[in-house]
């Protein structure tokens, strides 16, 4: 698997550090209810499919990835910045 | 059918003309008292007790595949019961006791091997809590001893003991630990539980679970429409999407797990050793070949293989242990889904539903747990009540916070285990 870095290009998968799902992007509030923040740090949709986790080129650039990826495939769809995700809001 | 020294003699003068299927391929019926989804290890005997502790017979095990087919037949085959935590300890202590009378009970050959795992250690602070955890292990009614270097290279001399980084100051032995024939665990489980009447339906996926006024009704398959007074969830990697289905969102995310086989060795490897610095384990299986496996992957994956980096990662761990393996060809290697749980422990309970259980989130230790899971999901689910060994299993000890078992001390967090 490799993946492809917006700044440095397709790597190797063993430069990334993979985080996990990138629900942990919409951070709730602090004083956001009990349950946002049981949803945020436990709970997850885990799809047999395409998801979105975040990775973390930490042999490379030290950029923070979301990576739109196929769980049953390994296919790699689309790669992206994720501060860019986030100031997007999608 | 009944297996005996006896009955092999016979069949084996007549022609072994014989010998009957081991259950039935039974068809849906319209209607149970309990629905189990998943035809593995851990449905198999939740199944199996059900009919046996509970008397409760009138029940479908519903597999979309092959009984067996998942992860009870991709393990490293390993049977323990060295864990520290309360809540753990008694769980699988409960379990390796069941595993202990597991081929009388079924009238079944599972091939349990004790022949002891080695846990090591390489510096003086790990000395110090492999004595706490042997320590935890003999409070809760087992057996563990501390070996010595000296006593260590007496019985697996083939060890690099004086490798730079990490250099081996001794182990911790579970004698009545080892190894089993997973798939034969399989099927004596659903051998047994079919003879009590459970019927075993293969091919038959679900694709709803039927819920009226927060009680479950049954559920919806390939085959049809199936209804049942209690359904259990006993999936493993799929427990995601199965609970989906009943509004369920679970603190579970499914990674890959890799494991390899070496072509058949004359017998070398006496044990199971476990080097956990290296997230590397092996023992040698009664055909030869050597079995081990590393660490996760750790990525989400549904792939059921893993990635070439993890491959060369178990491979050099494995030479920086024992570098005369190094000659030993690979001859197979696969991956299994992990239902990874934050905390690394397992959940056994009810949920939201009235009817409905769940069993999951046994990340990559489930082999071992099938008697024990199968006996505490069947208590669950008969008497509504949590079994005293598997109790602290809970669903909500992630959003309370109370009750986590973080074995490996890391953290409740997802992708830490």
């Amino acid at each position: 698997m490799r993946l492809d870095c917006p700044i440095c290009g397709a790597r190797d998968r063993r430069e990334f550090t993979y985080v996990g799902d990138a629900v942990l992007l919409d951070r709730p509030a602090p004083d956001a209810p009990f349950e946002a923040w049981d949803d945020y740090l436990h709970n997850r949709d885990n799809p047999a499919g395409v998801t979105r986790d975040l990775w973390y080129h930490e042999s490379g650039c030290s950029a923070w990835l979301v990576v739109t990826r196929n769980t049953l495939t390994h296919e790699v769809m689309e790669t992206r910045l994720a501060a860019e995700v986030k100031e997007a809001g999608v | 059918m009944r297996f005996s020294g006896l009955r092999i003699l016979r069949e084996g003068l007549t022609g072994n003309k014989g010998w009957q299927p081991h259950w039935r391929d039974a068809q849906p019926a319209s209607q149970y008292d309990v629905v189990i989804i998943g035809g593995g290890g851990h449905g198999l005997s939740t199944a199996y007790y059900l009919a046996k502790n509970h008397g409760i017979t009138n029940v479908a095990v519903l597999e979309k595949g092959y009984l067996g087919g998942g992860n009870v037949g991709r393990n490293t085959t390993i049977v323990r019961a060295n864990y520290f935590l309360p809540g753990n300890s008694e769980f699988y202590s409960h379990s390796l006791k069941l595993w202990e009378g597991l081929e009388e009970d079924l009238n079944y050959n599972v091939m349990l091997s004790q022949r002891g795992q080695i846990t090591l250690f390489h510096s003086d602070a790990q000395r110090d809590a492999s004595i706490r955890r042997g320590n935890a292990i003999v409070n809760q009614g087992d057996e563990a001893e501390l070996l010595s270097v000296a006593k260590l290279k007496k019985m697996v001399p083939y060890l690099d003991y004086e490798q730079a980084r990490f250099p081996i100051h001794g182990g911790l032995i579970s004698r009545r630990a080892g190894t089993a024939r997973h798939d034969a665990v399989a099927w004596g489980f659903a051998r047994g539980a079919s003879a009590r009447g459970v019927d075993l339906i293969q091919n038959c996926e679900v694709t709803g679970i039927d819920i009226d006024q927060g009680r479950v009704t049954g559920v919806q398959t390939t085959r049809g429409a199936i209804r049942a007074k209690k359904v259990a969830i006993v999936v493993a990697g799929r427990s995601s999407q199965v609970a989906a289905m009943a509004g369920m969102r679970l603190p579970i995310e499914s990674h890959v797990l890799q494991a390899f086989v070496s072509e058949g060795l004359k017998p070398c490897i006496h044990h199971v050793i476990s080097f956990g610095m290296g997230h590397f384990y092996i023992s040698q299986s009664d055909k030869g070949g050597l079995v081990f496996g590393g660490d996760l992957d750790m990525y989400a994956s549904y792939a059921a293989r893993g990635n070439l980096p993890m491959v060369e990662h178990v491979m050099e761990a494995g030479m920086t242990l024992m570098p005369m393996i190094g000659k030993a060809k690979l001859l197979r290697s696969w991956g299994g889904i992990m239902d990874m749980s934050p905390d690394g422990s397992p959940i056994i309970d009810k949920t939201h539903v009235d009817g409905l259980y769940l069993n999951c989130g046994w990340c990559y230790g489930g082999f071992k747990a099938v008697p024990g899971s199968g006996y505490s999901m069947a208590h669950l689910v008969a008497t509504d009540t949590h079994h005293e060994p598997a109790a602290r299993f809970r669903l909500d000890r992630f959003r309370t916070g109370r009750g986590l078992m973080d074995e490996e001390g890391t953290g409740s967090q997802h992708n830490l285990h």
